[in-house]
């Protein structure tokens, strides 16, 4: 039972991070590519790290995955930020 | 168990790093390769990883993937101001051909490949010969068979610290050879604009969060995956995003030169003073005795990450630091 | 013993020969350091791979520390040839 709730939810992070990818490279300018990337990943990883954590369960390591989740979390939110921010500034620069 | 196949997932890997190292090597734009060998070194982290090397992959994902990466990526922005790529590529073609034309003629590449065909050849050849007749363990057999007397119980670490100590203060000693010619070569570069809040934000956790885990990993270094080198590149990460968001002390005493020389010799010199003091004692030069073994290790290993971290953040900077008066 | 690090030693020794190619053959000075690191990262791979006893058993020490020991040489390397380079490029640009 636990293996069918794991390979749901990590199938479905994977179409997550499938969608992110495919965003990345088919939509038209930075700023939509960066929404999809940042928020498709974030959910696809949170529901990856989801499963690993039922599928181990163990109380320890389920908080583990949950710390790397929001430093993963934390990280690229800024990164976006910060691309977002430098070519707002060279497109009002110019 | 849902994987039952884990070579599905190596060879998955493979391709993937030998297609990210193919683009690495034949991208036209510099900018591109520097972001391909990122990622190149990432998923070789995970290669090591597979390898069953997690010291390995610590040190490849800190120094190899995001150090490096971070050098590179300052050593591509200071291109001329004011070229763009297609510019920089004309620069280029001009100056491939103002060279001589060694580089460009048909032959000489044809002949560099078939040198670098024979040359994969061999080494496959050799790995094969070495992977059929490993019946040579002697080496690991002795390092199992002392790990209890060297003081820690990480044989990586042991080996590192304890039994090849002398190799990791000669590196020690590279590390301080490296920051002292760039020393000689230039100062630091220009800084950055201070950060905004976002980025505020982030380094206000993150910064300590990152000397907090490089303490960590110096301390469980002994008995499972870690040690210095990692513990100093993280450190030296902390420094970097320091720089980064525009701080003018990047966690190094910079207006003080005599604390900062200090700072980038007591790696180095901490060891060779225990090693000296070793000699003193009638010992061996680095053969600690065994009940200090591990608190020696400990104290050596500090040392070192001190000065790694200390190096690593003085590389990224680009040289010896500017005076500041005001601190 | 082929088994699957093999895989890996023979991507180690590809990747080393491409990275030769690479360094010998790119144009500019920056693209050859990116080459030499992508070599030295195709030697670690092989010396990995010498020092994999299975994936239960505990690797060959020795090996690791060689490997750790490169990859922070080869950052020290690499960053005091990136000043050696910058500075090249001024002196050029300058005269």
């Amino acid at each position: 039972m636990i293996d069918v709730i794991t390979l749901i939810l990590m199938t479905t992070g994977l179409i997550f991070f499938l969608c992110g990818s495919i965003g990345l490279l088919r939509l038209p300018d930075l700023y939509s590519r960066l929404h999809a990337l940042t928020k498709a990943d974030n959910l696809g990883l949170g529901l990856l790290l989801t499963g690993i954590a039922l599928y181990q369960q163990d109380l320890l390591f389920a908080l583990k995955l949950v710390l790397i989740w929001l430093a993963v979390l934390a990280a690229s939110s800024a990164s976006a930020y910060l691309i977002a921010q430098y070519a707002r500034r060279q497109e009002t620069g110019r | 168990m849902i994987i039952t196949n884990m070579l599905f997932i190596d060879i998955l890997l493979v391709m993937s790093i030998l297609s990210l190292a193919w683009a690495t090597l034949t991208a036209t734009d510099v900018r591109r390769s520097v972001i391909f060998f990122i990622a190149f070194g990432l998923l070789v982290t995970l290669a090591w990883a597979r390898l069953q090397a997690p010291d390995v992959a610590l040190a490849e994902a800190a120094i190899g993937a995001g150090l490096s990466g971070a050098l590179l990526l300052t050593a591509v922005q200071l291109r001329p101001r004011g070229t763009l790529p297609s510019e920089a590529l004309d620069n280029e073609k001009q100056n491939r051909s103002n060279r001589a034309d060694l580089r460009s003629s048909a032959a000489i590449r044809w002949a560099v490949t078939l040198l670098c065909i024979v040359l994969a050849y061999i080494l496959i050849w050799a790995l094969l010969q070495a992977l059929s007749s490993q019946t040579n363990d002697n080496l690991a057999q002795s390092v199992n068979a002392n790990l209890a007397n060297s003081g820690v119980s990480n044989p990586v670490t042991a080996v590192l610290l304890n039994f090849r100590a002398y190799d990791t203060l000669l590196e020690l000693a590279v590390l301080l050879t490296a920051v002292l010619g760039i020393f000689a070569l230039s100062e630091e570069r220009a800084g950055y604009a201070p950060a905004g809040a976002v980025f505020n934000g982030l380094v206000s956790w993150l910064v300590p969060a990152l000397i907090l885990m490089a303490g960590y990993l110096l301390w469980v270094g002994a008995h499972a995956p870690g040690g210095a080198f990692q513990a100093g590149a993280i450190l030296a990460a902390a420094g970097v995003i320091l720089r980064l968001a525009g701080k003018p002390d990047i966690g190094l005493p910079v207006s003080s030169t005599s604390y900062l020389n200090i700072i980038l010799v007591i790696g180095s010199g901490l060891f060779l003073l225990v090693g000296l003091t070793m000699l003193a004692l009638g010992r061996p030069f680095l053969g600690y005795p065994e009940a200090m073994a591990g608190k020696l290790i400990l104290f050596i290993e500090t040392a070192a990450m001190i000065s790694i971290a200390a190096t690593l953040i003085l590389a990224f900077i680009g040289g010896r630091p500017h005076n500041r008066e005001d601190g | 013993m082929l088994t699957a690090h093999w895989l890996y030693g023979l991507s180690g020794c590809l990747i080393m020969a491409l990275g030769l190619r690479a360094v010998l053959l790119n144009d500019s000075l920056l693209q050859r350091i990116i080459a030499l690191n992508v070599m030295g990262t195709g030697v670690f791979m092989i010396l990995i791979t010498i020092a994999y006893r299975g994936p239960d058993a505990t690797p060959d020490p020795i090996p690791h520390a060689l490997v750790l020991t490169g990859i922070v040489v080869a950052v020290s390397a690499t960053a005091l040839a990136l000043t050696l380079i910058r500075r090249l490029t001024e002196e050029q640009d300058s005269d």
